[in-house]
This record gives structure tokens, C-alpha cells and sequence, in this order.
């Protein structure tokens, strides 16, 4: 146990004009424990920032999910973005071995080989997004046009929404994401409708089944009919922003390092260089526990820092570098432990498709703002753009 | 080499199919499958690899 007092640190960790990691990651890694830190409303959380206490708290049972256990971080609550966790299947927010049911019942949907499958319509749907670019013109906000569009086309194809009714899904997706360019009640109206348009879709796919993920969802018998609009909402929320800011970030990186385009292996290195999903695996204490060296009591909030993790030094060889070589693959960008990414295989699709096609059909890309103006997210739980402003 | 795998614990995330799919398959399920359990000697490395990138911890391994 460490008999130092553990240091006190401000909440957001992220600042305008600071890159991202925040450099104060580093100095954070390098004290001894924990960092101890408050949230807006008061709430006492531990900030955990090595790559081997990352893994240890998400594979800890005495750490749990759950939002409803008090001393639960909420920081997008805090943040001001909508609770979404009280929906029943909202499964990200359940402990083994109720969470187990939901991830089982869906994993056939997203193994390896499934995904694999779905390349072809991940292709179309790419290049649509970038017909209609240069259809456009020579200029695109690159965020609005294509990284927000596609994965949200992509897990509307999966979850079987018709064609007619893609615009409607889309738009209202991305008014809910969108946490800068909408307001509180716009989002909650999205939300709402949404919401109504899935809890539709299911009872037509209750009564007449198709060829697609809620059916068979629906036939395992595993989920409740009540519970197939928080798993839904899950899938559609869980995808969408995280492998958009993924793109966007990830597309100005290959800019400033041209010799990588072409490279497959910048999908794996984007996840970990940039990882996005920073504030996402929140947890809280269930039992004391000791972590580092640190007692956590039971009902202290736990925030581990998969950014800091990704980019600690005693993980990766000159972790500030970006290297899709390295042959470390340990990054936690999608979490660890039975939360881990129920999509990373989807999303390695994806990026990998959206990358290759991009830079080859638009071989002029540039951006058309310099890069100390682009507008990083420093109000949402995950880091990205707001806007990517490019040329051709 | 002794591969073991523990399917209740498995959460389906493929790891130890992109890290070593010789070894490692998912089943119908969705569920981590022992392709081949004779391990090549080169591919030990990839099938030790596998089991400490399992996010449940479902793979043990045993080398010789
Ligand atoms: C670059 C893109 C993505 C990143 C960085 C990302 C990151 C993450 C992280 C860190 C977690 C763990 C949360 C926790 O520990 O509490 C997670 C869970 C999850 N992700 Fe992703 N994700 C991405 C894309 C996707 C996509 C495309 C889908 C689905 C279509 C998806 C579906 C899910 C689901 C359902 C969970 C909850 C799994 C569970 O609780 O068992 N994600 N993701």
C-alpha cells in the first residue's frame, strides 16, 4: 500500500489547445498509484493511466459496470450528454453474468468470419460516400460527408433498416452524436424517435422475419422482445461516433505521414495512436479493492485512461510515435476484459476499407485548413473532430 | 505445446482468430474452437500471443 498521499488532479483531463493525449498523461504514469480527481458533481474517481492497471481493474470482478451502483462516474452525465444507460439491454452497462447473456446472444453477428462477409457491402458503401464527394465538388467536410455517413450506413445495413428509410436513420443518428452541433432537446427528439422507428422495426420483424440481425436476435430467444431496442440503440451508439472520430483522425494522420497510405497496418496503429474512446470503460468499486498499490474503497468511481495506457512506454516502444510496424498489439483501445469491443472486427473492416479507398480515389486529399485549426472534441466522452475541412 | 480453452468465459471478441488462425477458429456460436491443437513450432509464439490478447482470459497455454 502506498503511504503517500495520492495527488489530486482536475477534471476535464482534456483542454482546448492541448493535443491529444493530454501531455499530462505522461507525468501522470509516472507517479507511483493512483491520481485522484473529481468530477463536476462532486464524485470521487480514480484515474488509472498504466497499460497493466488498465488491464487489471477491467478484468477485476470486484469492478463493476453498472451505472445504477452509487459512486458510478458518469461523466457524460456530467458532460451533459443524455443517460441512454436506463434503457433494459443496454447491456454495456451490465456485470457478468447478466451482461453475459446479451454478448453471447450476439456474438455469431460479429465474429471474424461474419464481418468478413460483409465486406463487399462495406465497400459500396464507401465508395458511394465518396461518389457523392467528388460529385460535390473539390471540397468536403470530411467528418459530415464521410466518416459520420458510413459507419452509421454500415450498422444500418446489419441491423436490417430498408433503404427507403437509411436517410431518416442517418439523420437522426447523427443529430444524436453530434454533441456540438445540436442542442440538449434536438438530441433528446432524435433520440426519442429513434427509439419509436426501432422498437417498429422489431415488431415487423417479429411478425415477419427476415434474412437479418433482429430476426435472429429475436429467434435465439435470449433477449426479450422490452430489451431488443436497448441492445439496438447499444449497437447504433456504440458504432457510430467512436468509428467516425477513428476515420477522421486517423485520415489527418496518414496526411501527415504519406508513407503509410496504402498500408493496411495503420488500422491497428490509428486505434492505438489516437484511441478515442478515452472516457468510455468507466467502472466503479464494488468492494474495496487495491489497485497499484492504492485501497479503492467500494463505491469509489474508477476511470481508466485507455489513451494513457496505449501510450505508456513500459507497453510499447517509443509509444509517441506512429509506427504501424510496431509489432506490439496489446493496445486497449476497445477496452479489455468481457466488455472488450463487441464490433472491433466490423470497425477493422471499415477503417481498413475507408483508408484505402479514400486516399485512392481522391489522391489529392489535403486539408484545407491548417492543422493547428482543426477542431478537436474536447466536450464529448471520445476524442475526434468536429469538423475535417478537405481539398482535392 | 497444451492449448486449453475455456468456452464459458469466451466473449467472442476474435483475437485469437486474427492473432493465430491456424490454431484458433469460432464456431457456429461465435465461440473460440481449437482449429488444430498439434501447434507448429512456429507458430507458438502467435498461439502465446493469443492467449494474453484474450480480453476473458479463455486461453491457457502450456508450453512443452
Ligand atoms: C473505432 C471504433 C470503436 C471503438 C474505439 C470502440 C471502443 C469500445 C470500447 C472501449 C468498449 C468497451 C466499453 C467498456 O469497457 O465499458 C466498447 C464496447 C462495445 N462496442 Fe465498441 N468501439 C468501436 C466501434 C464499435 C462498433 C462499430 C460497434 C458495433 C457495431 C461497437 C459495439 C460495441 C458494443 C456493443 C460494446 C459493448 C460490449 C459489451 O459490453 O460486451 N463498437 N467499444
Amino acid at each position: 500500500m502506498t503511504s503517500a498521499e495520492p495527488r489530486v488532479v482536475d477534471f476535464p483531463l482534456r483542454r482546448p489547445g492541448e493535443a491529444f493525449p493530454p501531455p499530462r498523461y505522461q507525468d501522470y504514469r509516472d507517479q507511483p498509484g493512483l491520481m485522484l480527481s473529481y468530477l463536476p458533481n462532486g464524485n470521487k474517481v480514480w484515474l488509472v493511466t498504466r497499460h497493466e492497471d488498465v488491464r487489471a481493474v477491467l478484468t477485476n470482478r470486484k469492478i463493476s459496470s453498472n451505472p445504477d451502483h452509487p459512486g458510478f462516474p458518469n461523466i457524460s452525465q456530467t458532460m451533459g450528454v443524455p443517460r441512454q444507460e436506463q434503457i433494459p439491454g443496454w447491456f454495456v452497462g451490465l456485470d457478468s453474468p447478466e451482461h453475459d447473456r446479451f454478448r453471447k446472444a450476439l456474438i455469431p453477428e460479429f465474429t471474424v468470419r461474419r464481418v468478413r462477409e460483409l465486406r463487399p457491402a462495406v465497400e459500396q458503401t464507401v465508395d458511394r460516400c465518396i461518389d457523392a464527394m467528388l460529385a460535390a465538388g473539390n471540397e468536403a467536410d470530411l467528418v459530415a460527408d464521410f466518416a459520420l455517413p458510413v459507419p452509421s450506413l454500415v450498422i444500418s445495413s446489419l441491423l436490417g433498416v430498408p433503404p427507403v428509410d437509411r436517410d431518416f436513420f442517418e439523420s437522426r443518428t447523427r443529430t444524436l452524436v453530434a454533441i456540438q452541433a445540436s442542442t440538449d432537446q434536438q438530441r433528446d427528439t432524435a433520440s426519442r424517435e429513434l427509439l419509436r422507428y426501432i422498437n417498429r422495426l422489431v415488431a415487423i420483424k417479429q411478425k415477419w422475419p427476415g434474412d437479418d440481425l433482429i430476426s435472429r436476435l429475436l429467434a435465439t430467444g435470449a433477449i426479450e422482445p422490452q430489451e431488443m431496442s436497448g441492445v439496438l440503440m447499444l449497437l447504433l451508439i456504440a458504432g457510430h461516433e467512436t468509428t467516425a472520430n477513428n476515420i477522421a483522425l486517423g485520415v489527418v494522420t496518414l496526411l501527415n505521414n504519406p508513407e503509410w497510405i496504402g498500408d493496411d497496418r495503420v488500422v491497428e496503429e490509428t486505434l492505438r495512436f489516437h484511441s478515442v474512446a478515452d472516457l468510455v470503460s468507466l467502472r466503479v468499486a464494488v468492494e474495496d479493492v487495491e489497485i497499484s498499490g492504492q485501497l479503492v474503497r467500494a463505491g469509489e468511481g474508477i476511470v481508466p485512461l485507455v489513451a494513457a495506457a496505449n501510450h505508456d512506454e513500459q507497453a510499447f516502444a517509443c509509444p509517441h510515435r506512429f509506427d504501424p510496424a510496431r509489432t506490439e498489439r496489446h493496445h486497449v483501445a476497445f477496452g479489455y476484459g468481457v466488455h472488450q469491443c463487441l464490433g472491433q472486427n466490423l470497425v477493422r473492416i471499415e477503417m481498413e476499407i475507408a483508408y484505402r479507398r479514400l486516399f485512392e480515389r481522391i489522391p489529392g486529399l489535403r486539408l484545407a485548413v491548417p492543422a493547428e485549426e482543426l477542431p478537436l472534441k474536447y466536450d464529448g466522452v471520445l476524442c475526434g473532430l468536429h469538423a475535417l475541412p478537405v481539398r482535392w | 505445446m497444451r492449448i486449453t480453452v475455456d468456452t464459458d468465459r469466451c466473449v467472442g471478441a476474435g483475437q485469437c482468430v486474427l492473432t493465430a488462425p491456424a490454431v484458433f477458429d469460432q464456431d457456429h456460436d461465435g465461440v473460440v474452437e481449437v482449429h488444430d491443437p498439434a501447434v507448429g513450432a512456429d507458430e507458438q509464439d502467435a498461439v502465446a500471443l493469443a492467449a494474453t490478447l484474450c480480453p476473458s482470459g479463455a486461453i491457457t497455454v502450456q508450453r512443452d
